[in-house]
């Protein structure tokens, strides 16, 4: 309860500073607008469902792209990390791969798939396939010996034995890999929506700056901030909680 | 006593059990073990020689050596888990050629998994057999209550205190009704108090269950507190040096005059292979 009316006290002031600067002038207001200006935005924005369509759209993109990259980042980590061979030669690759902005791929969707959805997906997927491939590789390669050891002498082989020791014991790392995956993915959609009249929360973004309007700017700005959010507290911090409590990892304060 | 070979001709005289008859065909039985490896540097190394040992149908049998004489190789030998460069190993008369459902391994580091309660943990096993939900549950908690954690059933391992662990390991191994239970080095990294009450415990499951036990330790008072009989490995390479039979009657202490004796005794005789392996280290010194 002190810790909630702490965070309103403080987001409290940060508005009342917010108005304060707006009232100084130092900047015109179509650069720097009041923040009631950005509600009055927000509300428009829900009033004539631009910013309802614009979410929905982008949680369909989101869904389809980070969905295809934790069904294949999985299958390629688990497959990366239990063959020497690829591990030696993809493995290597990925790793490299990752070190690309996800936005290093626009390009090339573009020429590929031209300004389509088709494009938009493909950068989402780049950007957080190799995220979830590169958790769940370390995950499974950190497994420790102990487990894979009592696990056969317990009768455990084959299918078995990953399906009920190797898995559930990198399932930390899985769900680490899967909440990285997810913030890649979000950035990269964010910024793949930009680049063409593509309806989603970053075309509305853009279309802010065509109309030179700062308020839908930032009313856009905290709507992604405000899902992105959701999605780590109410999913992930819940299971990775859960794991916690059962593995008694440390509670982090 | 000096030569194993004759011990093991002769009958049993230790002790007697009713169900004497079932002894005489051993449970598990070595026939002349070796085992070499190859160091990066291309020489062979002989970590075990011409083994030979029979373990009796619920006999507790420890293995009792200084450290790098191949105990711990001697026991993944027998429990499947590593194959011998010369020699036989037998189950029942049938030979082993891998790790087997009959021969269940406690490791030091027990290898409970953090991700189950401490029944599903006992469970495991039976669910690899494919045992049915209910009967894998209802044998997992005779087991639970064996070693007296009937109550944690629903408890994570993280939950659980050293001693516990122990005795969830050896529930979990119990629950699959193994041929042989190994054990390597179970209770070294436990505070003396914890490792008394698992002596006892251990004691206890054991005599109430028969189970077959071969315990490796370096422990040698240890050895002498829970063993039927004692043997003795030699520094690198390991052999059997000696056989010790122990009647000394249970339930026993630490404490005992006796045990203390018979102790000094194997002692004795261990402390002539850890002076060669101290010699040796001195030589490896001296060399660089």
């Amino acid at each position: 309860m002190r810790r909630r009316i702490e965070k309103l006290i403080v987001f409290f002031c940060l508005f009342a500073v917010w108005q304060i600067i707006y009232k100084l002038k130092i900047w015109p207001p179509y650069l720097f607008p009041s923040p009631f200006e950005v509600f009055e935005a927000l509300r428009a924005g829900f009033s004539d469902r631009t910013f309802l369509i614009g979410m929905g759209i982008s949680m369909r993109r989101i869904a389809i792209g980070y969905g295809f990259s934790i069904v294949f980042g999985l299958l390629l980590g688990l497959l990366i990390a239990m063959n020497d061979f690829l591990e030696n030669t993809i493995g290597s690759l990925v790793l490299s791969l990752q070190s690309l902005p996800s936005i290093c791929w626009l390009p090339l969707a573009v020429l590929w798939f031209g300004l389509s959805e088709n494009a938009i997906l493909f950068v989402v997927i780049m950007g957080s396939l190799l995220a979830v491939t590169i958790n769940t590789e370390s995950g499974v390669r950190n497994v420790p010996k102990i487990y894979m050891l009592a696990g056969r002498n317990l009768g455990a082989n084959g299918s078995r034995l990953f399906l009920h020791v190797l898995l559930p014991a990198s399932l930390p790392y899985l769900i680490s890999g899967l909440k990285q995956g997810w913030a890649f993915a979000w950035r990269s959609l964010i910024s793949g929506e930009m680049i063409f009249v593509s309806l989603g929360l970053g075309h509305l973004l853009m279309m802010g700056r065509d109309l030179n309007d700062m308020s839908q700017v930032l009313a856009v700005m905290g709507l992604i901030m405000f899902l992105g959010y959701v999605v780590d507290r109410v999913f992930f911090v819940n299971v990775e909680r859960h794991i916690r409590s059962r593995w008694g990892f440390a509670p982090t304060s | 006593m000096s030569d194993p070979e004759d011990y093991f001709l002769a009958p049993p005289t230790t002790f007697e059990l009713p169900q004497f008859a079932e002894l005489r065909q051993p449970k598990l039985r070595v026939v002349g073990v070796s085992r070499e490896f190859a160091t990066p540097n291309g020489a062979i190394v002989a970590a075990l020689e011409h083994i030979s040992l029979d373990v009796r149908p619920g006999e507790f049998l420890c293995i009792v050596g200084p450290s790098g004489c191949g105990k711990s190789t001697l026991l993944s030998l027998m429990a499947g888990l590593d194959k011998p460069t010369a020699g036989e190993i037998f189950l029942d008369g049938q030979r082993v050629d891998g790790p087997g459902a009959g021969l269940s391994v406690i490791f030091q580091e027990l290898g409970l998994f953090p991700w189950l309660t401490v029944l599903q943990n006992v469970e495991f096993g039976l669910k690899m057999k494919g045992i049915e939900r209910a009967t894998r549950r209802r044998r997992a908690m005779e087991f639970l209550r064996l070693v007296h954690l009937s109550t944690f059933e629903s408890s994570y391992i993280h939950q659980l205190s050293g001693g516990m662990k122990q005795r969830v390991a050896l529930a979990r191994s119990l629950a699959t009704q193994p041929d042989v239970l190994f054990m390597d080095e179970p209770f070294a990294a436990l505070d003396a108090q914890t490792r008394d009450l698992m002596h006892e415990e251990l004691e206890r499951v054991w005599k109430e269950t028969r189970q077959t036990i071969v315990f490796v330790t370096h422990n040698v008072r240890e050895a002498v507190r829970l063993g039927d009989r004692i043997m003795l490995l030699t520094f690198r390479p390991g052999r059997v040096k000696s056989v010790f039979p122990i009647i000394l009657e249970r339930p026993r202490h630490l404490e005992d005059a006796d045990l203390a004796h018979t102790a000094r005794e194997v002692l004795a005789q261990l402390k002539e292979e850890i002076n060669k392996a101290v010699e040796e280290e001195y030589r490896h010194a001296a060399k660089d």
